[in-house]
């Protein structure tokens, strides 16, 4: 019997030769990611080495990455103490992979991550946020853990006890229309599997869907996997991940031994035609609420936000940029860009993306989460109706649970703030009609 | 026996249990306080109405959402009982990483202020005298159960593979 990629992986990693769903495996660690909560981390990591008489060091300094962005710059004095306390761990763990909030290697954890050639093909990636399956693009197993989790982690350097999931394939066939986008595709996935039609299982995805897609685009599909339950989705590795680790993440790896058998067992197989694939919108208070565009145009909004793990990438600004170029957002809403990471500021700036989004009246932040956590940076008021491009729109989640949250693609996001409605943005260019503005 | 103190739906996000503008608190010491902040039960948790053991009622994929621990924690931080359909992957991890008590019961029925009573392998709600069956935790999670959550569980790993 084969395997599927994710049990080939937990099977290196574990020093098996083979396992299979629901067994019990201890994968060793490639890579272990945390944010601002590493202040909880490290509370649980010192609470662990207590009466031990042992000292608190970390099993490998080098495969830990921490990277602020859910509240920067720090929003209060308490965010402020806990990025101090983690700034002073880091220095006595030696903790290299380390982003702090600057200008020349700050962003969004998944970003850095991904950017910085920290994730390959085949690694085992854990980090203490829901959205670490977003890895999955570069063909790793990575999942989402929580804090004492990841104390554990660092203290052992493997996963306890680990189920291995299993997985469910997802086939993504035809050709994706104009402004339909990897967001479209995998709105439309959770709302035909639902938000918990992938609970403890893995997606893993194929198809030419798939294989036409771009790093950037399945990132953003891997990114939502954990919205339909996964614990991680996961595109099989090719010449598109190749050139993206060489091209945008400075690692050379010439070749990647990492498939699906033919005979690997599958829990269920799922097929989406995107041919005649719609925009997609997630409408309130759930990320499994979706529907065609259509159902939701014409609907007013008050903020437009671009950005996040999701949809803060160089493609997405570029889109919005497009729609924007030589027009003004509706005086009715606000407009917030918050590029992935610096890395993209840089690129959508010298491409003219950033001055095409302030010259249509758009407002463009710091990289980081911004309001998708509902913190700072854009929170949402009481009766507001947001439309974002971020991965969850549960009651509250803007900051505010008298507010409402529609998620979206960058394109829609876009089309919607000229207007202040929900629009459709095939009504605003066409696809000749990009680089000239009507 | 315990009282059921609130019912949920399906779906119940971490942003409901613990919302995103509290995430700068970490401490499980300090994270009770803020637990399910905008429902009206928070304010009986903080002012000691709700007796410890009481149990939270919820649908199916109880937890979805966010990792924070935060989640977790506030619940234990009370001594609630969580009895849902089914839970999402991470809080059901962090939830027995802490030692918060929860159970699966895919068919339960209950109202606010039923009294429930726990067996190993089913439940009983006493108010509607109707019985419903829990789904075991897996073996894997029960051994960390057993071993007094994560963290001890983890220090005896420790002790056992690094010298001092």
């Amino acid at each position: 019997m084969g395997s599927t990629i994710v049990e080939k992986i937990l099977a290196k990693a574990a020093g098996r030769s083979v396992v299979s769903p629901g067994e019990v495996v201890e994968p060793r660690v490639d890579l272990a990611m945390s944010h601002e909560n590493s202040a909880l981390v490290i509370n649980q990591f010192q609470e662990i080495f207590k009466g031990t008489g042992l000292e608190a060091r970390v099993w490998d300094a080098s495969k830990i990455a921490i990277i602020f962005d859910h509240r920067v710059p720090a929003e209060s004095a308490k965010t402020a103490t806990n990025q101090k306390k983690v700034r002073t761990f880091v220095q006595e763990q030696g903790i290299q992979k380390f982003h702090d909030i600057r200008g020349d290697e700050g962003g969004i954890c998944h970003q850095i991550l991904a950017e910085s050639g920290y994730v390959l093909p085949g690694s085992v990636v854990v980090g203490t946020d829901s959205h670490t399956t977003t890895h999955g693009a570069l063909g790793a197993f990575a999942f989402g853990v929580g804090a004492t989790e990841m104390a554990s982690i660092w203290a052992l350097g493997r996963v306890l006890n680990v189920e291995v999931p299993a997985t469910i394939k997802v086939n993504i066939h035809g050709n994706m229309p104009w402004l339909v986008s990897a967001k479209d595709i995998i709105l439309a996935l959770i709302g035909k599997i639902s938000a918990q039609g992938a609970n403890f299982k893995v997606l893993e995805f194929h198809g030419d869907g798939i294989e036409n897609l771009s790093t950037s685009g399945r990132l953003t599909l891997c990114n939502m996997a954990v919205e339909a339950g996964a614990t991680s989705g996961i595109v099989p590795p090719d010449q598109e991940t190749l050139r993206y680790l060489h091209n945008e993440a400075g690692v050379a790896i010439s070749d990647i031994d990492l498939y699906a058998d033919d005979d690997a067992q599958y829990d269920q197989i799922v097929d989406l035609n995107i041919s005649e694939l719609e925009p997609q919108v997630a409408f309130p208070h759930t990320v499994d609420n979706v529907r065609p565009l259509q159902e939701a145009v014409g609907l007013p909004i008050d903020q437009v936000m671009i950005g996040s793990c999701t949809n803060g990438r160089l493609e997405d600004i570029e889109i919005a940029a497009q729609i924007l170029r030589g027009r003004s957002i509706s005086r009715n809403v606000r407009m917030l860009v918050f590029p992935a990471s610096f890395r993209v500021y840089r690129k959508a700036l010298e491409a003219g993306y950033i001055k095409d989004l302030i010259d249509a009246g758009a407002v463009v932040m710091n990289p980081g989460c911004g309001p998708c956590l509902g913190v700072h940076e854009g929170v949402l008021g009481d009766g507001e109706r947001g439309l974002s491009t971020t991965n969850r729109n549960f009651k509250g989640r803007m900051g505010n649970p008298n507010a409402e949250v529609f998620l979206c693609s960058p394109a829609v996001a876009a089309a919607s703030a000229l207007t202040g409605k929900i629009s459709d943005p095939r009504q605003i260019i066409t696809e000749n009609s990009v680089n000239n503005p009507l | 026996m315990a009282q059921v103190v609130l019912t949920l739906g399906n779906d119940v996000s971490t942003d409901t249990i613990y919302p995103g503008r509290y995430m700068a608190t970490v401490l499980p010491t300090e994270t009770p306080q803020y637990a399910f902040a905008d429902l009206p039960i928070n304010q009986k948790l903080n002012n000691h109405e709700i007796e410890p053991g009481s149990v939270i009622v919820a649908g199916e994929n109880f937890g979805c959402g966010s990792s924070r621990e935060q989640a977790a924690s506030a619940l234990k931080g009370w001594e609630l009982t969580v009895v849902a359909k089914s839970f999402a992957r991470i809080f059901f991890q962090n939830a027995i990483n802490l030692g918060l008590k929860i159970i699966i019961c895919p068919s339960i029925e209950a109202k606010e202020g039923d009294e429930l009573q726990f067996h190993p392998d089913y439940l009983t709600n006493l108010t509607t005298q109707k019985r419903f069956p829990i789904i075991p935790l897996p073996t894997a999670r029960q051994a960390l159960i057993d071993g007094g959550g994560l963290i001890a569980y983890t220090r005896q790993l420790l002790l056992k593979e690094r010298r001092p």
